[in-house]
């Protein structure tokens, strides 16, 4: 049997591919593409919350949030690793991002400006990820699904613990209620521009659709968010910007407004609110970081010489 | 799978569920006694060991996304997280025993600078800021794990079983730091030559605040059998280091110390420049919300 049918036979049949199996060069280079994109999003979203550790205001929320953020640096760490399995190699794919030659997800061109921030990135940013991550615990490259499961059960203890500072700021004063419901107010079009373009627009989704590495198209997965965060969004008491947000029975959904594409192109293409920041701090560290990695590398040969 | 998000609205009246059910508390079990000591001394000397703590794990947090490598990042995090860990747990002790309605957080983020006890050593910046790099915060990683391991191996005997708890509980943690930080120096050292000069460039720094970290205080010799006198600790100290410092062939810095104020330092709330602006920032958001709940 030709090791293409065999390939197809595989992904057809919901069985994994691993690291040693024939896969065609598109799959590896697609596979590549979206694990790198993803490690990057986890190691760039450190620095949005990252922002708040040293103000956090009690020491409890310090202690969730500095462990959420290492747990970010852990995701980003086995996403390369699940990389590395295709013959990527971490120091090219940070080259690559420091070089604006690959992208990371759109939302952390955002800045956080109040400390609701924390808690509605949790919500809404970290719940737009999961109905975007939960399906890839089934995708059909081994690595990656594996790494998914881990990455999601952590996501969504994250998502918990930001919806939950929300209940308690939202049980505050009037000071904390309106900046929950202001933070709500600047991240929900962002959160629900995490999906990607509209179906229609999306040139990876049918090929990725079939090699089954991608499970459920754009608009599916953000009508499903959009659907989970009515009800939460009522329990805790803030109010949804969005004036065409409505129940429709006919559909079994919540319809809901368009989309500001131009703003979203705009961020994708580097000319949101804070692409360059983010991408020199980035640069920076791993900069002033070269000669740790060059001494430990240096000590490591010297160290082998010797044996 | 397709429903990790489920039973998020349906959490029923439990209002806080992140940390709210399903764990053991830090310190399940031990006994809550206060020895038979004065009790606003027995309060210092929690703020002292606690402060200690609060404070380096503030600096020790700056680096989280400035980290030289993704690992380094995780290992940062999770030292400054121990730390945090610690200084919870002296801090709720102090405000036990103090017994004035106060608690971890009125003790953090609402006394002034005068009233921390901690050493110098901790509020220093020792990179990432202009004040330092990877190599004096490893230098300080390896000054403070080798002197609180030393003293909470001492501390494990405590007269006050939460202090002891505390203790027993920290000299694992603590035991890591200083190996992860002894693993460093070796590499800096034993890697590049720009690397040897800027291990030995960080030692230099943080040495100079070595001695008061010996230097015993009123309120540790008053408190015998509860508290630990950090003099008792120099010789261990001294034979890490040394150890540390001739595997990695250095020598052991000459700096001069930095002197006390009037025979005053950091445990008697005399602190550096640096202090302030670390207060601020850490205590800025609580302070100017009063009321508010978090």
């Amino acid at each position: 049997m030709d090791l293409e049918r065999e390939f197809e036979q595989t992904v057809a049949a919901d069985h994994r591919v691993e690291p040693r199996d024939w896969m065609p060069d598109g799959y590896r280079a697609t596979l590549v593409r979206q694990i790198a994109q993803h490690a990057h999003s986890e190691i760039i979203g450190m620095q949005p919350e990252g922002n708040w550790i040293s103000r956090a205001p009690s020491l409890r929320r310090k202690a969730i949030l500095l462990a959420k953020v290492q747990d970010e640096a852990g995701h980003g760490l086995y996403l390369y690793a699940a990389a590395e399995t295709l013959g990527a190699d971490r120091e090219e794919l940070t080259e690559k991002l420091i070089a604006g030659r690959q992208k990371y997800s759109s939302i952390f061109n955002y800045p956080t400006l109040t400390y609701a921030d924390v808690g509605v990135i949790g919500w809404l940013v970290d719940g737009a990820a999961i109905c975007n991550q939960v399906p890839l615990c089934r995708t059909s490259y081994g690595p990656y699904a594996r790494a998914m499961i881990r990455v999601c059960k952590e996501e969504s203890f994250h998502q918990r613990q930001g919806y939950e500072l929300l209940m308690t700021m939202m049980s505050g004063t009037e000071q904390q209620r309106a900046l929950v419901q202001e933070s709500v107010d600047r991240w929900w079009w962002p959160s629900l521009m995490m999906f990607g373009p509209p179906d229609a627009e999306s040139s990876n989704t049918e090929q990725s659709m079939l090699w089954r590495i991608k499970r459920h198209t754009n608009d599916e997965l953000r009508q499903r968010f959009v659907d989970m965060s009515v009800p939460q969004a009522a329990k805790l008491g803030v109010t949804l910007p969005d004036p065409h947000l409505v129940w429709n029975a006919e559909r079994g959904h919540h319809d809901f407004g368009e989309i500001d594409w131009t703003e979203f192109w705009q961020v994708v293409k580097g000319a949101g609110p804070c692409n360059a920041q983010r991408v020199e701090h980035r640069r920076k560290a791993h900069e002033d970081g070269a000669w740790v990695r060059e001494a430990a590398t240096a000590y490591a040969r010297k160290k082998e010489q010797a044996a | 799978m397709d429903n990790a998000y489920d039973g998020l609205t349906d959490a029923g009246e439990e209002k806080h569920w992140a940390f709210g059910t399903g764990f053991t508390a830090a310190l399940a079990g031990v006994g809550r006694d206060i020895p038979a000591v004065d009790r606003d001394s027995l309060t210092a000397y929690c703020l002292m060991l606690g402060d200690d703590a609060l404070v380096y794990s503030q600096r020790l947090a700056e680096w989280c996304s400035r980290a030289p490598e993704l690992e380094e990042d995780v290992a940062l995090a999770n030292i400054a997280l121990d730390l945090l860990g610690q200084a919870r747990l002296l801090l709720s002790r102090a405000a036990e025993v103090e017994d004035a309605g106060r608690d971890e957080d009125a003790l953090a983020y609402l006394r002034d600078e005068r009233q921390f006890r901690n050493v110098r050593l901790v509020e220093l910046d020792c990179g990432p800021g202009p004040g330092g790099d990877f190599g004096t915060t490893i230098a300080r990683l390896l000054v403070f794990s080798t002197w609180r391991l030393a003293v909470f191996q001492r501390l494990v005997g405590s007269a006050d079983p939460v202090l002891a708890a505390v203790a027993a509980k920290g000299v694992k943690e603590l035991a890591y730091h200083r190996d992860h930080a002894a693993q460093w120096v070796l590499r800096l050292a034993g890697g590049t030559e720009y690397s040897r000069e800027r291990i030995v460039a960080g030692l230099d720094k943080v040495w100079a605040f070595t001695e008061e970290l010996f230097a015993t205080h009123p309120i540790e010799a008053e408190l015998d059998g509860v508290a630990v006198d950090p003099a008792a600790a120099r010789a261990e100290f001294d034979q890490v280091i040394d150890t540390v410092l001739s595997a990695a062939g250095l020598e052991r810095p000459r700096t001069t110390q930095v002197a006390a104020l009037a025979g005053q330092a950091g445990r008697d709330g005399i602190h550096t420049e640096a202090m302030g602006y670390l207060l601020a920032e850490l205590q800025h958001i609580a302070r100017s919300m009063p009321g508010a709940v978090w």
